[in-house]
């Protein structure tokens, strides 16, 4: 191949700004993104092109919950209702990053 | 396994499947010594490296070379790679990538397709691939997004075709890739050798910094742009391959295992897959615990608070261009070596220099 740029950090390329996320949207991962289980590090991940993302506990359920079907505030509720605090902010931020990577797409229709 | 082994596993695994390539790019990054490479491992060889890798934790499966696509047994791989749960990215020039063979490998279970294309019209792109092969990669990349397959389009950047990048933002725009790599070239096997025909000037490179940070934001959202600078004008060295021996590992055509796919330029022992495990091979071998963590380091990294964002920079490269691998990359402006780099720098910046001076093309075939 080469020379692809694979030695290099593709990290110091500038991330746009994560978007704000809307409370009414629905978010489902991304197309070309696939979420599984890996034994090896016992944490759910995210592989795209390119990029691996190891998700701890709770960012594999928000995706979990991430179906289409349901919106933000309804992901938001369901977490509430597993755990003891408000997760509103947390949802809503760690959606807004994978937006940003093009992990996850929010579809604002109604 | 204990815990630290677990986390310690690599993610990704570069196959390089073969070094025999249709296309000639001075700036090709494989070894200057193809012929070493002519005893290309069978399919059960990488069969049994894929079930190694994946089992070690390795999610990510890139399928490269040279050229994959010259593998008679690319689906079988494809789907061995795939049934293991990896991620599988094929890196292509996209000679020989028909519907057919991409039909076939879409079934097998590919997951994303990356496909270089050398500039953004047929005579400079033909020039620099060695081939007529510019209309051939624009069908192959119509094809890719028909199948619905991710897209992505890599252009190796440099002096001879830096000037075009807005043209090629907008190629590639128009085929309707979803990520670009602008990737200034890395100096390494045949680009080391054109480095003075490649390395842009200062002025080029602003140019076309100031054309990609516009793109970025036009494409936001439609298209992911990502841009490797060239490091001969970075400040601080790149942090090599997240690391040595840390995230990554590649596998050449006849079996070597390497941190990176410059590392067999090092004086280190070979580790082979054909004689020991891969995971034993990550674990214990010379060539990949020379210089993993910060303890090999020498001053200024030594002391330095940069030492675990860049660890050092290129092994590599600190051995192509002071003979010791453990020193600090000469690109980093605190290296003692730094002088080196400035000077390829200064006469890369010199006004008497022409734009398109003569290149050394890499062999077709290994």
């Amino acid at each position: 191949m080469p020379n692809d740029g694979a030695a290099a950090d593709p990290a110091a390329t500038p991330r746009p700004t994560p978007p704000a996320v809307p409370p009414s949207g629905h978010p489902a991962l991304s197309r070309h993104v696939r979420m599984r289980f890996d034994r090896t590090r016992e944490r759910y991940v995210l592989l795209g092109p390119e990029s691996v993302i190891v998700l701890n506990p709770t960012g594999a359920d928000i995706l979990g919950l991430c179906d289409g079907q349901r919106t933000v505030s309804d992901v938001a509720a369901e977490l509430q209702g597993r755990y003891d605090r408000v997760v509103d902010d947390e949802v809503a931020t760690f959606l807004a990053r994978l937006v940003a990577n093009r992990c996850v797409e929010i579809d604002d229709g109604p | 396994m204990d815990r630290d082994a677990r986390m310690n596993r690599p993610f990704g695994l570069l196959a390089e499947l073969t070094y025999r390539c249709p296309l000639a790019c001075a700036y090709c990054s494989n070894p200057l010594e193809l012929a070493a490479y002519n005893d290309e491992m069978s399919t059960a060889e990488w069969q049994r490296v894929f079930t190694e890798a994946a089992q070690m934790g390795v999610l990510q499966c890139h399928l490269s070379g040279g050229e994959p696509m010259l593998r008679r047994d690319l689906v079988d791989l494809v789907r061995t790679a795939a049934e293991l749960g990896m991620y599988t990215n094929l890196v292509t020039s996209a000679i020989g990538l028909s519907r057919s063979r991409a039909e076939g490998l879409k079934e097998a279970g590919l997951d994303h397709v990356q496909i270089s294309v050398q500039a953004d019209e047929p005579v400079t792109s033909d020039r620099i691939a060695g081939i007529p092969s510019f209309e051939r990669k624009l069908e192959a990349a119509a094809v890719v997004k028909d199948l619905g397959w991710p897209l992505t389009i890599n252009v190796v950047l440099h002096r001879q075709n830096i000037d075009r990048v807005a043209e090629i933002i907008a190629l590639v725009e128009e085929l309707d890739a979803d990520r670009i790599e602008l990737a200034n070239t890395q100096y390494y096997g045949w680009a080391w050798r054109n480095r003075t025909a490649l390395l842009p000037s200062r002025e080029q490179l602003a140019v076309a910094e100031e054309i990609v940070r516009a793109a970025r934001e036009h494409l936001a959202g439609r298209m992911e742009v990502v841009h490797v600078l060239p490091d001969y004008y970075s400040e601080y060295p790149k942090p090599c391959m997240g690391g040595w021996a840390a995230r990554q590992l590649t596998v050449a055509p006849n079996g070597d295992a390497l941190p990176c796919p410059a590392a067999q330029t090092l004086p280190l022992p070979r580790a082979s897959v054909r004689e020991d495990s891969l995971e034993r091979i990550w674990d214990g071998s010379p060539m990949f615990t020379a210089f993993r963590g910060t303890s090999w380091m020498k001053d200024p990294c030594r002391t330095c608070d940069r030492r675990e964002l860049d660890f050092g920079g290129c092994r590599c490269q600190a051995f192509q261009l002071t003979g010791d691998a453990a020193r600090t990359d000469p690109v980093c402006h605190l290296s003692p070596d730094h002088a080196i780099v400035a000077e390829v720098v200064e006469a890369a910046n010199a006004g008497t220099r022409r734009d398109e001076e003569a290149l050394v093309p890499r062999p077709h075939r290994g």
